[in-house]
């Protein structure tokens, strides 16, 4: 018996692991893919000299980071000035545990006994809440790194983008209420299985939808609601005193905030990692591989079809980004 | 008066619903943006890819030989003389006995050099030149220098490589006139 929970608990390991990896490489990406877009929607070509494609770009950016000098005002709160972008990333990194990123691993424990292992960090029946208290979380990274910085302009560009936090975490909650009455549940996991055979969310709330990502866009500080950042009022918002890779950490995080928040929308309105044909090729892979083994190779598929969508919705906020100039 | 057509009557007529909520206007660029996309690039990668500059772009400077391969120059200095910013200097020389496959006359430049940071690339050492001997390469430019000791050059730089050698379809503007080569005839140097 206690052979079999360990085995479950190296394959919850691994899980998290591999989510914590995976999440961490897709911003790390995320930076490259916002500079090709960009360029591309622009018709130029973007980074291509690092490497083939330009793909060792982000590596290339990440050592300059830390090769720059690390600077800390003389009249800045020293430790909060540290903490700032440490809460930051924390926050963004903490996001990604409720959400389920596949279907279950199954595993013969002992002969006639199977075990199943959900892959997601953790199931809580408070996914949607937990969600939004850590998003929540967030704009204190913000707010003590600007507060720490010790300049006006970090000060109000903290202030600006602690209030559209604030403001726009409302009606992004009031949209997904809706979600949650249809579906009865605050777990994430159950409104992802309760979309399975194609009764996406999104056909039942396409306004909520729109209201949804419109607050995910003003939620990541990414234009149209570039407030906090925005080049032309602020030098550069919350983070104008910040070098090295503290700097780093804070545009990091904001791109792990952009996967996380993407990974939601998909789980939330486009089925998480439900596909049309699903049971189908589920039996399918069942009938030729054996229990086991087909289903665990019908999970990776639908892993890879939650990506899938994440990273269209990753695309789709930088399309917007290089499509719409700020609000006013 | 009216210049173009393309002047549009203002309307302070109130918005419609569609306008109002913004979103089809924001499917419109979305579908603007997405269109250029997949459109071919603009961007010419250069070091790899160069582009055409054209007949009559004026770029590194080249010593010509003639047909046998000797050196055309006579050290005359007009193209000294010429030069609104002083950047070429030279040394004539007597040609000796024996010489005669290297220069084409009884005199010839010993040191022909071009300060690279003066030239201003006007061409008119070009015109100046009366046997024909230093153009302006209309397909090479001058590299970047990293260091100070590679900003004067000298023939072992300028002198034309006979076995690469530089040909273009017209030498003169006259030349250029007959063959109606375009864009020398557009662009008279005088005017310049």
């Amino acid at each position: 018996m206690t052979f079999s929970i360990d085995v479950a608990f190296i394959i919850k390991a691994i899980i998290i692991l591999l989510i914590f990896a995976i999440t961490l490489l897709i911003a790390t990406y995320s930076t490259y893919a916002e500079r090709k877009v960009a360029a591309f929607i622009q018709d130029r070509i973007g980074p291509n000299r690092a490497g083939p494609f330009g793909l060792l770009q982000p590596i290339a950016d990440a050592v300059k980071m830390f090769f720059k000098e690390d600077f800390i005002p003389s009249q800045a709160n020293k430790w909060l000035f540290i903490l700032g972008p440490c809460l930051s990333m924390l926050t963004a990194l903490m996001t990604s545990a409720v959400i389920p990123f596949g279907d279950s691993i199954k595993y013969e424990a002992a002969p006639g006994k199977v075990w199943d292992v959900a892959v997601q960090a953790i199931d809580v029946n408070i996914g949607v809440l937990y969600v939004f208290g850590v998003v929540s979380l967030g704009v204190y990274g913000i707010m003590v790194g600007g507060w720490a910085s010790n300049n006006k302009f970090s000060l109000l560009g903290a202030i600006r983008a602690a209030s559209q936090n604030i403001s726009y975490e409302i009606s992004m909650g009031l949209a997904i209420v809706a979600i949650l009455m249809m579906t009865g549940s605050l777990s994430i996991r159950h409104i992802v299985e309760q979309q399975h055979g194609g009764n996406w969310n999104i056909f039942y709330q396409p306004l909520g939808f729109i209201i949804f990502i419109t607050c995910a866009f003003a939620e990541c500080n990414r234009t149209p609601f570039d407030l906090p950042e925005c080049e032309t009022e602020l030098i550069g918002g919350y983070h104008t005193e910040y070098s090295s890779m503290k700097l780093g950490f804070y545009l990091f995080a904001e791109y792990i905030n952009m996967f996380v928040s993407s990974a939601m929308i998909a789980s939330l309105y486009f089925g998480g990692y439900n596909y049309p044909g699903m049971d189908w090729v589920q039996a399918k892979l069942v009938s030729s591989m054996g229990e086991i083994t087909g289903h665990n190779l019908a999970t990776l598929v639908g892993t890879l079809v939650f990506f899938g969508k994440a990273l269209f919705f990753v695309f789709f906020y930088m399309w917007v980004r290089w499509t719409l100039p700020r609000f006013r | 008066m009216q210049l173009t057509n393309r002047s549009k009557q203002v309307s302070n007529k109130e918005m419609t619903f569609a306008e109002r909520i913004y979103l089809p206007a924001i499917v419109t660029g979305l579908g603007i943006t997405i269109k250029h996309f997949f459109q071919k690039k603009v961007t010419i990668s250069y070091p790899e890819v160069k582009k055409n500059l054209g007949p009559v772009f004026r770029g590194r400077h080249v010593l010509k030989r003639d047909n046998e391969g000797r050196e055309r120059c006579t050290a005359c200095g007009l193209c000294a003389v010429a030069c609104p910013a002083e950047a070429i200097s030279m040394v004539a020389a007597e040609r000796q006995k024996g010489e005669e496959k290297l220069y084409r006359e009884e005199k010839y430049a010993a040191v022909y050099e071009i300060n690279m940071l003066r030239c201003i690339f006007c061409g008119l050492c070009e015109e100046a030149c009366p046997k024909q001997a230093i153009y302006l390469r209309h397909d090479e430019f001058v590299p970047v220098f990293t260091e100070r000791d590679q900003v004067i050059w000298g023939k072992d730089q300028l002198a034309e490589d006979m076995n690469n050698r530089y040909l273009r379809k017209a030498w003169t503007r006259e030349e250029a006139r007959e063959q109606d080569v375009k864009g020398i005839e557009a662009q008279p140097r005088t005017q310049l």
